[in-house]
């Protein structure tokens, strides 16, 4: 409950914090990559194209710079492709833009301390669940029976005795 | 005049509702029946009130009657019939318009066909649908009104965006509207029972159809848009993972939680508590979806038009409703018993497994949607989070509830026999493991990813089928036996099955266009021919076309496989003047479930080249036609006697109810 109040509060200041800018992300006639960006070394290419699906264009919204037709996701595209022929590693090419452009322009955000509850939220969720669960169940469960006295184990061996006997 | 009267019609619509959103609460408290059905009659009256102000709005937007502002701003007289009808909803204030509208029709099923409901519940249900009608209609009336005129009139309209001018507006919207706000029925239950502070399985019965409907109507309108997208935006993808595709797709989550566990709750009363929490949960993702659309706080083609008091306005609603709700959930929870003692290994533990990784896997998309936004709060650090997170934490979470679907319904309930249930799912496992094999033998090892995938869909699909073949008395009892057994089954368990198994078809539709699509972007001079899923496609030029509303430029691609000619293909570039914008509409070739899929990229004005994206998808409609397939396995298990309430009973209701509508 309190939880949900913060949250909201907090998506509150969020909305201030936001520029409330207009930036639909239309569908453009041209697409993403064109031919004449494109490596001749298809691995290489291939690697960029990779890279540049986690990628965010910075400019548009929520899309790689893979789909994206804007002018500044070519600029990147044209840029990690740059930084690949150079001789770069995916990871040197990726630092090299959160270098330049901050966290922001990785879509897939680093394990960090900052990103620590975003990345360990299913996990912790799926265990707390699973263990509130299990001790739920184990509430339910009916209590086992309890052992029998040595007076009624006699009993039994009475009872059965006799059955034997007739 | 008519714009008027609508605008008049919402105002009465607002005044009603307030009525009803006090006196049927009022009656039910105190035992007055005269009060609480107050509730019937006003629940209808809403409903028609409303329903007029938008067929007010409509009739605006059909005549081209750019006096008012709304019409003014969205619509063009070249534009075709069927999109100056559709425009009325292709707005912020249409929108939501046709929001309240299908608020008020839930309303009004209720009041209509809720004749064996108590009474005192049935007066309490209305009352809380109504309290969010009131919030609804105030939003609208004094942020949203789109009823406002403009003097002097202009002579032509700004036209609608032209992403929308298609046939997807006219059945996306309402289809996922039925689903977002149908859940209402439920939140409004839960409400209902958390005041009266009881709860039984006749109000299970009760809900669950009612869950069960605007689960069918989300799949269906989820699956719509998903399409829409896939087509229209001309990138090839079917899901972005968009924050505004997240907040429909958390109340399907939810929704879907949500279903299997008011099974449990009818069957065995127990998971009372949860299921009220979880009734109240999925409404309240479906209010901050709203929230989320609509505010602007995210900006994506949804949100058509950002403004803060909307913002702050559904901020509040949303404050109230959701705080409000779970407020009352803490305070009252503890008075419901909680009931139905249940081993682990049952039916009610496997719906528990679900509901499990459901609510785990909605925190999932609700924390990724929203933790930029608040990471940027708490310390100003900004970071995205696309795409590949939700791959990568989403995918984990469904794999072990996609293997456990198949083995729930072959649980008994109470205590079930997990070996048993194994045993007669040998059939569907190994014919998922030769399936993977297959595929790593055919690709190599590098893609046991997709191997497994597709193993996956093979077990889902055959083994939501196991359950039928076993309950007919197959393999022991004879063909004729067998098939009058099979016809004889619930129509419920068909439901299960069907739903299952068109889920088991997603998963294959999503594994296949994933794993083996192929790309192939290229620029082509006429005569040029491509080479893309065994079609041979050979550029014939362009040509210029003028539409209604817009010209464009047409590519005409000639398909042929193997020398025979298979049709033809004509993406093209549109451009609509009236908002100046281009846009690029694909050209889709099917054949049986798989695509080919063409969409234009910058031509070259000299020479006639022009640079074109190929994509080849194999069995990509599976994704659409399984959504479509779950959402029947929902029309069937709908359509289950059991789910009817007191069926026979009705008939005798029918009369007086009648006569209540028309006091």
């Amino acid at each position: 409950m309190r939880r949900f109040i913060a949250l909201f509060l907090l998506t509150t200041f969020a909305w201030f914090a936001l520029p409330n800018a207009k930036v639909g992300f239309g569908p453009s006639p041209a697409m993403a990559v064109q031919p004449d960006e494109m490596l001749a070394d298809p691995a290489l290419e291939a690697r960029a194209r990779q890279i540049s699906e986690g990628l965010r264009c910075l400019v548009c919204q929520n899309q790689s710079i893979d789909d994206s037709n804007a002018d500044l996701a070519k600029d990147l595209r044209v840029l990690v492709r740059q930084r690949l022929m150079a001789g770069d590693s995916d990871e040197d090419v990726r630092d090299y833009l959160v270098s330049r452009y901050g966290e922001f322009v990785l879509l897939k955000p680093r394990l960090e301390w900052k990103t620590v509850a975003l990345w360990g939220m299913p996990v912790v969720v799926l265990i707390i669940g699973g263990l509130f669960l299990a001790s739920g169940a184990r509430r339910r469960r009916p209590a086992a029976p309890t052992a029998l006295t040595a007076d009624e184990e006699a009993a039994i061996a009475d009872l059965l005795a006799q059955r034997k006997e007739s | 005049m008519i714009v008027e009267t609508g605008h008049y019609a919402l105002i009465l619509a607002l005044g009603i509702a307030l009525v009803q959103s006090v006196l049927p609460l009022w009656g039910a408290r105190t035992g007055d029946t005269r009060l609480m059905a107050v509730g019937i009659s006003a629940a209808l009256g809403t409903f028609l009130l409303i329903a007029l102000a938008f067929g007010g709005l409509v009739a605006a937007y059909v005549t081209s009657d750019f006096s008012v502002l709304n019409v003014f701003e969205n619509s063009h007289s070249q534009q075709p019939l069927i999109y100056k009808f559709t425009s009325a909803w292709g707005n912020h204030e249409g929108s939501m318009l046709l929001w309240v509208l299908i608020l008020g029709l839930f309303g009004a099923l209720v009041a209509l066909l809720g004749h064996d409901l108590p009474p005192s519940l049935k007066a309490t249900v209305l009352s809380v649908q109504a309290w969010v009608t009131v919030a609804f209609l105030l939003f609208i009336l004094t942020t949203s009104n789109p009823f406002i005129r403009l003097m002097p009139p202009p002579i032509e309209g700004q036209d609608l965006n032209p992403i929308l001018q298609d046939l997807g507006l006219a059945i996306h919207p309402p289809l996922l509207y039925l689903g977002y706000v149908g859940f209402s029925i439920a939140f409004s239950f839960a409400v209902a029972a958390l005041i009266d502070g009881r709860v039984d399985a006749a109000w299970a019965r009760w809900v669950r159809p009612w869950t069960l409907a605007a689960w069918v109507f989300l799949t269906l309108g989820i699956a719509m848009g998903s399409y829409w997208a896939y087509y229209e935006l001309g990138w090839g993808g079917w899901w972005y993972w968009d924050p505004v595709e997240n907040a429909s797709f958390m109340p399907w989550l939810a929704g879907t939680a949500l279903l299997h566990s008011a099974l449990v709750m009818e069957k065995r009363a127990a998971l009372k508590i949860w299921t009220i929490l979880l009734a109240i949960l999925t409404f309240s993702l479906s209010l901050m979806g709203t929230f989320l659309v609509r505010s602007g706080v995210l900006t994506s083609v949804h949100a058509f038009a950002t403004d803060p008091t909307r913002g702050v306005f559904v901020l509040a609603i949303l404050v109230v409703f959701i705080g409000g709700s779970l407020a009352l959930f803490a305070a009252r929870a503890g008075t419901l018993e909680a009931g139905g003692l249940f081993a682990p290994i049952s039916r009610e533990g496997a719906l528990v497994f679900n509901n499990l990784f459901l609510t785990t896997a909605t925190a999932t998309v609700l924390v990724g949607t929203l933790y930029p936004l608040l990471l940027e709060v708490l310390n100003g650090a900004k970071i995205s989070v696309g795409a590949p997170f939700f791959d990568l934490t989403f995918a984990p979470l469904m794999v072990p509830l996609l293997i456990a679907v198949p083995f729930g319904p072959l649980l008994a309930w109470k205590r079930g026999d997990l070996w048993a249930a194994t045993q007669r799912l040998y059939v569907s496992a190994g014919v998922a493991l030769a399936v993977i094999i297959v595929v790593l033998a055919l690709e190599g090892g590098a893609r046991v990813l997709s191997a497994f995938g597709f193993g996956l869909a093979a077990f889902l699909m055959l083994g939501s089928l196991t359950d039928l073949f076993f309950r007919a008395g197959l393999p022991r009892a004879g063909p004729s036996v067998a098939w009058l057994r099979f016809i004889g089954l619930p129509r419920s368990a068909f439901g299960t099955a069907i739903a299952h198994f068109g889920l088991g078809m997603t998963v294959l539709g999503i594994v296949a266009a994933s794993a083996f699509q192929t790309e192939l972007v290229t620029t082509v001079k006429p005569g040029d021919v491509l080479r893309s899923g065994g079609y041979e496609i050979r550029f014939e030029g362009m040509s210029k076309r003028e539409g209604p509303n817009y010209s464009e430029e047409v590519a005409h691609f000639a398909l042929s496989r193997g020398g025979v000619a298979a049709g033809t293909l004509e993406p093209t570039k549109r451009a609509y003047p009236a908002r100046q914008m281009p846009t690029t509409e694909s050209a889709i070739h099917t054949r049986l479930m798989s695509q080919l899929y063409l969409a234009l990229g910058d031509s070259d004005s000299n020479g006639g080249a022009v640079v074109v994206r190929v994509w080849w998808k194999p069995l990509v409609t599976l994704i659409w036609l399984g959504a479509v397939v779950m959402g029947f396995g929902g029309m069937v298990s709908l359509a289950d006697r059991r789910l009817r309430v007191g069926a026979p009973a009705r008939r005798k209701a029918a009369k007086p109810a009648r006569t209540e509508v028309g006091a």
